[in-house]
């Protein structure tokens, strides 16, 4: 669906990816994860076009982005970040419904779309008038959601969507987000620091440092075969503050 | 709920109109632009002219003329400018100050005079009777104390404080001459011409320039200093007027001819500075007496005054503001989006905005003439400043993560704009807004210097006439409409913007 070949991005000296080759399947989730700057986001980034690539081609289901009409192709992408991602000028309903209005869509149409997606990812419908700021970060991120699957796009970017909030609502919307890709067979790629995440979500995962794709993967490979110390650092560093309760 | 997103915009939009649309209504019929058929006469900022010129307008009245003035407009050269120009028919004059200095390059002599005049397509009565020349005054008792009785007597003091008129201190007959012609070592400030007699009589100021008919003379018990060396030429008081000036106009004009002994004059200023009656009655009664005319000096109440100024008031500022609001948002925007013409449009209206209010107005006058259309035009470019630079800052300073989930949408750049970055920059847009309006409000008070009415006009005659009801005629009903003003657009801001969006 998403193919990266020999991707780099440099901010002047600073190399944030590097010579990075990626193939994101159609139908699956593909999982970005990494310590801080280690350029999992800019990799999300580089595949919706919102930003070019220093050398290398990113394609988005054969077409080159850099040429591809990008308001066409970002259409068939959602897209979802951490937190304020969400517009505060406008309400939930607003939010979700703009790009549909944009598009000029009939009312009854948007309102068809939006009562379906409301029941999709289970937001209680009169939280649909609210402003974002009277939303719970949970809210916040189903609306979110809402929005991105507005055009019911092929693909969705996330973003460490469930990054902020705390962790019961995290579990939560955890289950839902992973029954909504299942039942809709979106293809998905989700940018997490979070080795449970990753592992819960992921069909395959990808794990950066410093711009490269150290190992790519399942979940299991990288726990039980890890190619390098880092791997195994990584992965250990995120699982010590459960250790003393295994034995 | 379907035109949610779009509504704050298209109210904005709305709120503008209606700004523009009250301006509009509130536009007075004939005050302060006479229709082509009816006379205008000018006068200077002071208190003489003022009363020559509403003479003017009776007697042309008389002979059933529609007759308008704008007093007090400014000094000799925006007076004669404005009369060739056409933008007035008739003003009081002086002949030393037509020889001596609007046409100094002409070389004309009093006998040429009249045909100089005519050159420029302008004529003048006879001498209406009195010759108001220059005068230099001190406080009597420091005359007594230092024994000065000529003005050469001011060499022998040069710690001397002297205060003389802007107009004075640049005319080729006023300071410099002075100085040169009496060796004077002092150096001259420049004040008002009103001012300078408080200067006096309070002691900031040893020696004013003053005229010779001021009422002030005898009421502050000033001791004129003899011009024993024959500086100060001659000034007898005529009226000009524009050769084509309808001749029972002309006719009109011509019985003021000799009407005036020094007396005469120095006790109609009096009635005006010192009892503090209104200038068109002091013109209207002594005319009804010497000529038997008719005339009645039409006063209105303070409110009626009031309401009219208020009206022209709500000219400037509507139609000045609503032109920025229309123009500078988008000039704001432009300076947000484009890398090339962005820092040229803040430069330019930042530019615009360090020429002092008093200049941008002048500028205005020879390409525009004088009223509320050249007024109009340096109130809407002062006013850019603070809306271009808000809206530019406002959208510059949105926060990065909206602006990209915006992109990520993808939204065409228009609707971008449209349905997200204005919405989320309009508290700062408004706030500009808002700064314009107080600025604008506050400086078309000036707009009275260049014939545009408004609450300057009485700031203008109350300074003129030490009268601090007439200062606060202005400024109390200007400070009211700031007040007005910015409750209104608080209201529009409290519509417009979302409930989330507020404060």
């Amino acid at each position: 669906m998403i193919t990266l070949t020999g991707v780099s991005k440099h901010y002047g000296d600073t190399v944030a990816v590097d010579d990075v080759d990626l193939t994101v399947e159609a139908g699956q989730t593909t999982v970005l994860i990494g310590p801080s700057g280690s350029g999992k986001s800019t990799l999300l980034r580089l595949m919706n076009g919102l930003i070019t690539p220093t050398a290398g081609a990113v394609t988005f289901d054969g077409t080159p982005v850099e040429q591809a009409s990008t308001h066409a192709l970002r259409h068939r992408m959602g897209y979802v970040i951490q937190e304020g991602g969400l517009f505060p000028h406008l309400t939930g309903r607003s939010n979700a419904a703009l790009l549909a209005r944009h598009l000029g869509w009939p009312d009854d149409r948007v309102d068809a779309r939006i009562a379906e997606l409301t029941d999709l990812v289970q937001l209680p419908p009169n939280r649909l008038e609210q402003y974002p700021s009277e939303l719970s970060g949970g809210q916040r991120q189903r609306v979110s959601l809402m929005r991105a699957l507005m055009l019911d796009p092929d693909v969705l970017l996330l973003d460490e969507p469930l990054g902020a909030l705390d962790p019961m609502i995290r579990a939560d919307l955890q289950d839902d987000l992973r029954s909504i890709f299942r039942d809709l067979g979106k293809t998905v790629v989700l940018v997490t620091h979070d080795i449970g995440e990753a592992g819960y979500f992921g069909d395959a995962v990808a794990l950066l440092r410093r711009g490269r794709i150290v190992q790519r993967g399942s979940m299991h490979a990288l726990v039980h075969a890890p190619s390098s110390p880092f791997v195994e650092d990584f992965i250990q560093a995120q699982r010590a503050p459960l250790e003393h309760l295994e034995e | 709920m379907t035109l949610a997103f779009s509504l704050p915009f298209s109210r904005l939009l709305s709120g503008i109109a209606l700004v523009l649309g009250l301006s509009l209504a509130a536009r007075p019929a004939a005050q302060a632009q006479p229709a082509d058929s009816s006379l205008t006469v000018g006068s200077k900022k002071f208190t003489e002219n003022v009363i020559l010129g509403w003479m003017a307008v009776d007697v042309m009245q008389a002979r059933g003329f529609e007759v308008a003035h704008r007093s007090q407009l400014g000094g000799s050269r925006f007076l004669w400018d404005a009369l060739v120009r056409g933008d007035i028919d008739v003003y009081p004059e002086y002949t030393g100050t037509l020889i001596q200095e609007i046409l100094a390059e002409s070389g004309g002599t009093r006998s040429t005079l009249a045909d100089t005049l005519a050159r420029y397509g302008v004529a003048m009565t006879e001498p209406l009777g009195f010759n108001n020349t220059y005068a230099i005054g001190v406080r009597a008792d420091l005359a007594d104390s230092l024994d000065l009785r000529t003005i050469g007597d001011l060499r022998r003091h040069p710690e001397l404080q002297l205060g003389f008129s802007n107009e004075f201190m640049d005319r080729s007959d006023g300071w410099p001459g002075l100085q040169d012609a009496y060796n004077l070592p002092q150096d001259a400030r420049g004040v008002d011409h009103d001012l300078g007699y408080r200067g006096l009589v309070n002691g900031s100021l040893d020696a004013i320039d003053l005229y010779s008919t001021d009422a002030e003379i005898e009421q502050y018990d000033i001791r004129v200093l003899e011009d024993n060396r024959d500086y100060f030429g001659t000034y007898e008081a005529i009226l000009l007027y524009r050769t084509d000036l309808p001749a029972a106009a002309e006719a009109g004009l011509q019985q003021l001819e000799g009407r005036f002994s020094e007396q005469t004059m120095q006790g109609l200023n009096a009635r005006a500075k010192i009892d503090q009656v209104d200038e068109p009655v002091v013109a209207a009664n002594y005319l009804n007496e010497a000529l038997n005319l008719e005339a009645t000096a039409e006063t209105p109440s303070r409110m009626e005054r009031v309401g009219v100024r208020t009206e022209e008031h709500l000219v400037l500022v509507g139609l000045s503001l609503g032109l920025a609001i229309l123009l500078g948002i988008p000039l704001g925007i432009l300076a947000a989006k484009s890398r090339i013409v962005g820092p040229g449009v803040l430069l330019v209206v930042g530019i615009i905005y360090t020429i002092p209010s008093l200049a941008l107005l002048a500028v205005m006058v020879p390409p525009l003439g004088v009223g509320q259309l050249p007024a109009v035009l340096a109130l809407f470019l002062y006013s850019l400043l603070p809306i271009v630079w808000n809206t530019y800052t406002g959208l510059n300073d949105l926060s990065r993560p909206l602006v990209e989930s915006a992109e990520a949408l993808g939204l065409s750049a228009a609707s971008k704009l449209v349905r997200v970055e204005i919405p989320l920059a309009a508290r700062s847009i408004l706030a500009g807004v808002k700064i314009a309006a107080v600025i604008n409000i506050g400086t078309a008070t000036l707009g009275a210097l260049i014939g545009a009415g408004g609450y300057g006009q009485p700031i203008l005659t109350g300074i003129r006439r030490a009268n601090l009801g007439l200062i606060l005629e202005g400024t109390v009903p200007a400070a009211v409409l700031t007040i007005l003003v910015l409750a209104l657009l608080e209201i529009l801001e409290r519509t417009l913007l979302p409930r989330s969006m507020r404060t």
